[in-house]
């Protein structure tokens, strides 16, 4: 069984650099929608897809991946919403794990949008 | 309609954040002697009123009044009462709200419970406004998570920090491997 020694030990470790980020109001956040409508269709596994490579590829200081509720756009879940500072909110929809992997490489790494899977790309009649 | 139990537990506790429970209580309990596979989401959140509690299982109803609920709560219904099981709230405005849902483990139309890790560690990682205390239980085996006792040892740390996320997602995969011995059902 894991301890809470364990947790003791991690809490000592990561004190200090928690303090830098927790004030920082440049940060880009990212959003899952996580309703009925966006589980059903598949959004926990791309919130976790997320969250890992957020992490994985260093991005935690400047980064927030969080979780909402319904966004009200059922048909086009699992949608994410990308928030940067100072710029128009994008959002894509129909993601999966996969899809929310090129996001973080192409868009939030690379500063670029992908725009064959935002909304306005979709075919709205 | 949700392919595992476990993102109906997902449904429905998130049901209960935007209740504005502080203490989510998940019990998932397994027992292949009587056949039984137990799931119980308490919160004390707002609550409902008879009246809601008596409209929550209806699709159509619901969906156009209590849009907290929506259609949620009548798939997970559904899931346990076609198992041959049961599934029942109970709920009082004020103090809570409780969802039981009782399935027969060995019928053939029993969603598997999936990824009830992800789950809760979903549930502990973003809502840092809410306590969770989760109690998983194979026959005669059981662990528990609390988040209030993480929060007490880390003091403000938040559970997203990458290196808390992941003790959490370790603390619930080793501690579910060592109650049920990795039984996939």
């Amino acid at each position: 069984m894991k301890s809470l020694e364990e947790l003791r030990a991690i809490r000592e470790r990561v004190q200090n650099q928690v303090s830098m980020r927790a004030e920082d109001h440049a940060h880009t956040r990212v959003v899952v929608g996580m309703a009925t409508c966006g589980i059903a269709s598949g959004a926990r596994p791309v919130l976790t897809a997320l969250s890992n490579l957020v992490q994985e590829k260093k991005l935690t200081n400047r980064v927030a991946v969080t979780q909402t509720g319904c966004i009200g756009l059922c048909q086009y879940e699992p949608i994410v919403e990308v928030m940067e500072p100072g710029k128009p909110k994008i959002t894509y929809i129909k993601m999966n794990p996969e899809k929310a992997a090129e996001v973080v490489e192409r868009h939030l790494i690379g500063g670029h949008i992908v725009e064959e899977y935002t909304l306005n790309s979709a075919d709205i009649k | 309609m949700m392919p595992e139990i476990s993102l109906n537990v997902l449904d429905v506790a998130e049901n209960s954040t935007r209740a504005g429970a502080s203490l989510v209580q998940i019990t998932v309990k397994a027992d292949t002697v009587q056949d039984r596979l137990s799931v119980i989401i308490a919160d004390d959140g707002c609550g409902m009123t008879p009246e809601q509690v008596a409209q929550v299982t209806d699709p159509f109803f619901t969906s156009r009044t209590t849009r907290k609920v929506g259609l949620g709560v009548p798939f997970f219904k559904y899931a346990a009462e076609s198992t041959g099981g049961s599934f029942t709230i109970e709920s009082e405005v004020g103090v809570g709200t409780t969802v039981t849902a009782i399935f027969t483990m060995s019928h053939i139309d029993r969603m598997p419970l999936g990824d009830i890790t992800s789950t809760i560690h979903t549930l502990a990682v973003y809502h840092p406004e809410t306590d969770f205390l989760y109690r998983y239980c194979y026959n005669d085996r059981s662990f528990e998570l609390d988040t209030r006792q993480f929060r007490e040892v880390l003091g403000g740390v938040p559970f997203d920090t990458p290196e808390i996320s992941e003790y959490i997602k370790d603390y619930l995969t080793e501690n579910k491997l060592e109650t049920d011995g990795g039984a996939v059902y």
